[in-house]
């Protein structure tokens, strides 16, 4: 929806109840994004899911300018509701918002369940905090939200935080990690990473995964692929983001399957151990986080 | 392999921008592709120590490989040939070969052919001297007689065809010197060197080129390096070479560019008033030699092309080319081309190389059977007419 460019652009950007005006850094043209304008935008593109603008700050954020972000998402969440066009075509998600702050997040939450969307998206978040503060407000957010429509946790992740977040309620994950760590030459594997451009991996002729699927694990090894990233064919970075791509399904899938067949905390430590060397060494927030839906490692 | 052909041009053992994946979608791949020492030359140990050949190492069994010195898209200082040795530009610096040294990185790599050590700077600068002209001459045959020994000693070399190298500059002396010595060594082909440049340059060594493919047998193949635009392309088959390097379409996806130009030298009437039309909307936006720095090259574009970086395609909704089979022109347009172009995405290069690469290599088909059918002429004057 372009709320997000509200953080990652904060210092081209001013934020007023009519929208986010935008300048940009090359020609100092202004543009404003206000929810209507959002909403029009995604309307053209004809996604199956848009998103409401809203009033994003960052996570490390305090104070005053907290509350008035969660109470403007909640008025342009309406003017979007208002402005889409097609509602019956393309699914708006409101964003629960709140920052850090379990009172604030509790009414944002209260208030936009009011509201008759097809689905929720739990913003504010993966930013800078702390994961202690993280899991706790998304497992607050999880808790609050009807059963019946998805859980759109978005800027999510990392293998493990996508395995916790699953076992807190969450369905839908979006994250840049796994394509842009593959163009920085890192492939993600069961046990973390492989940094592939490093010295180690030149002589190594094991695939990536020798488990993988996909067709770079078919076709090459560490070797070429060490040899290439350090080329400027930027082949290199495209058999790496096949391959990451790859592993985040692969590891979506198998938490799907686990749950189906009801053996998901079975999965979960089994994940941990082979990420961590042991189920025990995983990181504390991620054992407090299963601890508090019952699952112990 | 059929005659005339291009072959496939790689960086690091993989064609720009595509994985094999994408790769395979390309309709009328070569049967050959091109590997440069350059690029390779820095990793002889690690494939020393892999041992089953460069094709496997890289994920290409099922092509042919032919590694040439140098990469022809990024030509190397001159200055470091010596009676001894040879020198290659990699991305982590020089790479000095002796004979040995060069025969050796050559039984790790494994090529089905490779081009011979040789000295090509006679060609380098304006007005070569016929003592150096004499010199590359002779000390490619030295190289050549230097390897062929080796080769000799290896069986594992043996399964590898020497391609000779023909030099001697601008001298016609030296050049047909070099042609009919170099003719009388077991080699499995010849490679012309010293005729890149520009078109202006090529011209003025045409008649060199053809006197020196007289001299050489008709039942092994021809290359020559560092031509790869279609006029030069013609010009160089209507005087006896077989093979090229497809680095154009590479120097053309580099610079936002898309091959355009047409090959069809016997459309039916509806198709060539419509071609027309296209031809001439086309050169009458192209403006007088554009020169467009690129990350890789200062190349200037052609009339073969379309610089999709253009404010027109914005909107414009035609595939890149119509009727073309590519994956680009099949599922894109020019105005989505144009958008990644502006957006610097990774996939304007992954698209616009698909497109190039089917479209140059259907244009080789259209030579192919352009001679079968006695018809090279036409499509040579179909090709001038789109030449800048």
């Amino acid at each position: 929806s372009g709320g997000f460019q509200m953080v990652s652009l904060v210092s081209l950007s001013e934020v007023t109840e009519e929208g986010v005006r935008f300048r940009s850094p090359y020609d100092g043209d202004e543009t404003l994004l206000s929810p209507e304008k959002s909403v029009e935008i995604q309307n053209a593109l004809g996604s199956d899911i848009i998103m409401q603008l809203d009033d994003v700050v960052s996570s490390t954020v305090t104070g005053p300018r907290v509350e008035e972000a969660m109470y403007r998402s909640i008025r342009w969440l309406d003017r979007c509701i208002a402005a889409h066009q097609r509602p019956d075509k393309q699914n708006l998600f409101a964003i629960i918002q709140g920052g850090l702050d379990a009172d604030l997040r509790t009414t944002c939450l209260e208030e936009m369940t009011k509201r008759d969307v097809p689905g929720f998206a739990i913003g504010g978040l993966s930013g800078g905090e702390s994961k202690g503060q993280f899991w706790r407000m998304v497992a607050l957010s999880t808790s609050r939200l009807p059963k019946d429509k998805p859980r759109y946790l978005m800027g999510v992740g990392y293998a493990t935080d996508l395995v916790v977040c699953v076992a807190l309620g969450c369905d839908m994950f979006d994250c840049v990690f796994p394509t842009r760590t593959a163009r920085f030459g890192s492939a993600l594997v069961p046990t973390g990473n492989l940094q592939l451009k490093k010295k180690q991996y030149e002589k190594d002729f094991r695939p990536i995964d020798n488990d993988c699927a996909c067709p770079t694990c078919q076709k090459h090894s560490r070797a070429f692929l060490h040899a290439l990233l350090h080329s400027d064919n930027t082949a290199a970075l495209h058999h790496l983001t096949v391959h990451n791509i790859a592993y985040q399904l692969q590891l979506m899938s198998a938490v799907r399957a686990s749950i189906v067949e009801k053996r998901f905390p079975d999965f979960v430590r089994d994940f941990m151990g082979t990420m961590y060397g042991d189920p025990t060494l995983c990181p504390t927030w991620a054992t407090e986080a299963l601890a508090s839906v019952g699952i112990t490692l | 392999m059929d005659i005339p052909a291009c072959l496939l041009y790689t960086k690091t053992g993989s064609a720009p921008h595509l994985t094999h994946q994408t790769l395979h979608t390309i309709h009328g791949l070569p049967a050959m592709a091109q590997l440069t020492l350059s690029s390779l030359a820095e990793h002889h140990e690690v494939l020393a120590e892999y041992k089953e050949g460069i094709g496997k190492f890289i994920g290409m069994p099922e092509l042919l490989l032919y590694c040439s010195l140098h990469d022809p898209v990024s030509p190397c200082p001159a200055g470091y040939v010596t009676n001894k040795s040879v020198s290659v530009w990699g991305l982590g610096g020089r790479v000095e070969m002796t004979a040995s040294k060069f025969m050796a990185i050559q039984q790790a790599l494994q090529p089905d052919w490779f081009q011979c050590l040789s000295d090509g700077e006679a060609s380098c600068e304006e007005a070569t001297s016929i003592k150096r002209a004499r010199k590359s001459v002779d000390r490619s045959l030295l190289f050549l007689d230097n390897c062929l020994r080796l080769q000799e000693e290896s069986e594992v070399l043996q399964r590898s065809a020497i391609i000779g190298v023909i030099e001697g500059g601008d001298m016609m002396e030296e050049r047909l010197r070099s042609a009919r010595e170099t003719a009388k060594r077991p080699v499995g082909g010849f490679l012309l060197d010293g005729f890149q440049g520009n078109p202006a340059t090529l011209e003025t060594r045409l008649h060199l080129l053809s006197s020196v493919t007289a001299e050489l047998p008709e039942d092994k193949p021809r290359l020559i390096c560092g031509v790869s635009r279609p006029d030069e392309v013609l010009e160089c088959i209507e005087r006896g070479v077989d093979l090229f390097e497809s680095f154009f379409p590479y120097q053309v996806t580099e610079r936002g560019c898309a091959l355009t130009f047409s090959f069809d030298y016997q459309p039916n009437p509806e198709e060539t008033l419509l071609q027309q039309n296209g031809i001439q909307e086309e050169i009458k936006y192209v403006d007088q030699t554009k020169k467009i720095k690129t990350t890789s090259c200062n190349q200037e574009m052609t009339s073969f092309e379309i610089n999709l970086k253009e404010k027109k395609y914005q909107e414009d909704f035609d595939p890149l080319v119509r009727g073309c089979s590519c994956y680009c022109c099949k599922n894109h347009t020019r105005a989505y081309i144009h958008h990644l172009l502006v957006t610097n995405e990774l996939l304007a290069g992954v698209l616009l190389m698909m497109h190039n690469f089917e479209h140059y290599f259907g244009f080789f088909h259209s030579i192919r059977e352009a001679l079968k059918s006695d018809r090279l002429a036409q499509l040579k004057e179909l090709i001038r007419r789109q030449a800048s």
